[in-house]
């Protein structure tokens, strides 16, 4: 059976003082995702690395990784894509590293709520809130994100200015503004308006490149920067009435 | 627990060919800049009839190496951002083409009148 090297980086907290690389022979099986080869080094051959994952079918979100210098997830990288190696297998970055494989998402998790990412609607008064599909195309592609944080890890902006919001973040308050039923936008507004938010975003692009479920964080923030400008416009031109 | 915080390389621009444009489309705004002000220094240059001279200036070989050079740059922030156009500007029933379009014809009519003062003026 034909084999390929899986290059891992190691961070063992309290032992090493940075991460390194060690080395493994895995099958090359064509139906084996990256997430795969990393199983068997766990199973098989090293049982002291970590890593996350749970559901092996893109949805959790949980095995991002940095793949050949790529942020992917690792359940849908197949390790034929790239052989004949080796595989480079390194944590997330722009994330602190909490060991091997594993980073520290908590700053994500802190900034979330900021943009208050629900609906912010009073209940119908009877029966359902209904929408028509054009309704829901408009933010509907938004609300795939499955916060694998890929997209921080492509974000140099984010690299470079760790206050940065995020793309994630961003899409999702965008995701809730842009719903027939949500009332919240200017509740959202000073946080995504903010100079850490849509305007810190010098529209790399990689955040939409990376995503694996088609969010375009990048479109929806620049979306919103309009709506922000034409908000900000509104206030300094018109009457405190007539701004909505 | 010590988390391990990962370093920033500083040439982190050139991993990625996307990186490397976008690092060249922050810096084309510094020759937009500079062609603001050589378009002011020629409206200037007209306006105290003093065209000639700033023609012969001009015509110096480092201010044409410095114009080639932001022509390249130009073109270069101008492709790009217009490229970003559609997905920025989402106009119910407009497809994104039509935004790509627009923006280059808007483009071509400025550019045209800009060349008709200077050129035929």
């Amino acid at each position: 059976m034909s084999t390929i090297t899986m290059e891992v980086t190691r961070y063992r907290p309290g032992e090493d003082s940075e991460p390194t690389v060690q080395s493994y022979e895995v099958p090359l099986r064509k139906e084996w995702a990256v997430l795969d080869g990393l199983n068997h080094i766990k199973d098989h051959l090293d049982g002291t690395l970590s890593y996350r994952w749970s559901c092996r079918m893109g949805i959790c979100g949980s095995c991002g990784m940095t793949v050949n210098g790529r942020p992917v997830l690792s359940c849908a990288s197949f390790l034929v894509d790239y052989a004949p190696g080796p595989v480079r297998v390194e944590p997330l970055r722009n994330f602190p590293v909490i060991r091997d494989l594993v980073v520290d998402i908590s700053d994500f998790m802190e900034k979330l709520p900021r943009v208050k990412p629900w609906l912010i609607a009073d209940p119908p008064e009877e029966g359902e809130f209904l929408q028509t599909p054009e309704e829901m195309d408009e933010y509907k592609k938004y609300s795939m994100c499955i916060n694998c944080m890929l997209c921080y890890s492509a974000c140099p902006v984010y690299a470079l200015e760790p206050e940065f919001l995020g793309p994630a973040a961003i899409a999702l308050g965008q995701r809730y503004n842009l719903d027939s039923r949500d009332h919240g936008a200017e509740d959202r507004r000073d946080v995504l308006a903010s100079a850490e938010g849509a305007w810190a975003c010098t529209f790399v692009g990689e955040c939409s490149t990376a995503c694996p479920k088609g969010v375009d964080p990048a479109g929806a923030i620049q979306r919103y920067k309009l709506t922000a400008a034409v908000a900000a416009m509104k206030d300094f031109l018109m009457p405190r009435g007539a701004r909505r | 627990m010590t988390a391990y915080r990962q370093h920033i390389p500083l040439f982190w621009w050139l991993r990625q060919w996307s990186y490397l444009v976008f690092v060249l489309r922050e810096l084309s705004s510094v020759f937009v800049a500079w062609f603001v002000v050589y378009l002011l220094m020629l409206v200037s240059a007209i306006g105290d009839g003093t065209y000639a001279d700033f023609q012969a200036w001009s015509g110096h070989g480092w201010v044409l190496v410095l114009n080639v050079v932001a022509l390249a740059f130009l073109l270069l922030h101008a492709v790009t951002w217009f490229a970003l156009a559609p997905r920025a500007m989402v106009v119910p029933h407009v497809p994104p083409w039509v935004v790509l379009v627009a923006h280059y014809l808007a483009w071509i009519v400025l550019s045209a009148g800009v060349a008709w003062v200077v050129l035929l003026r």
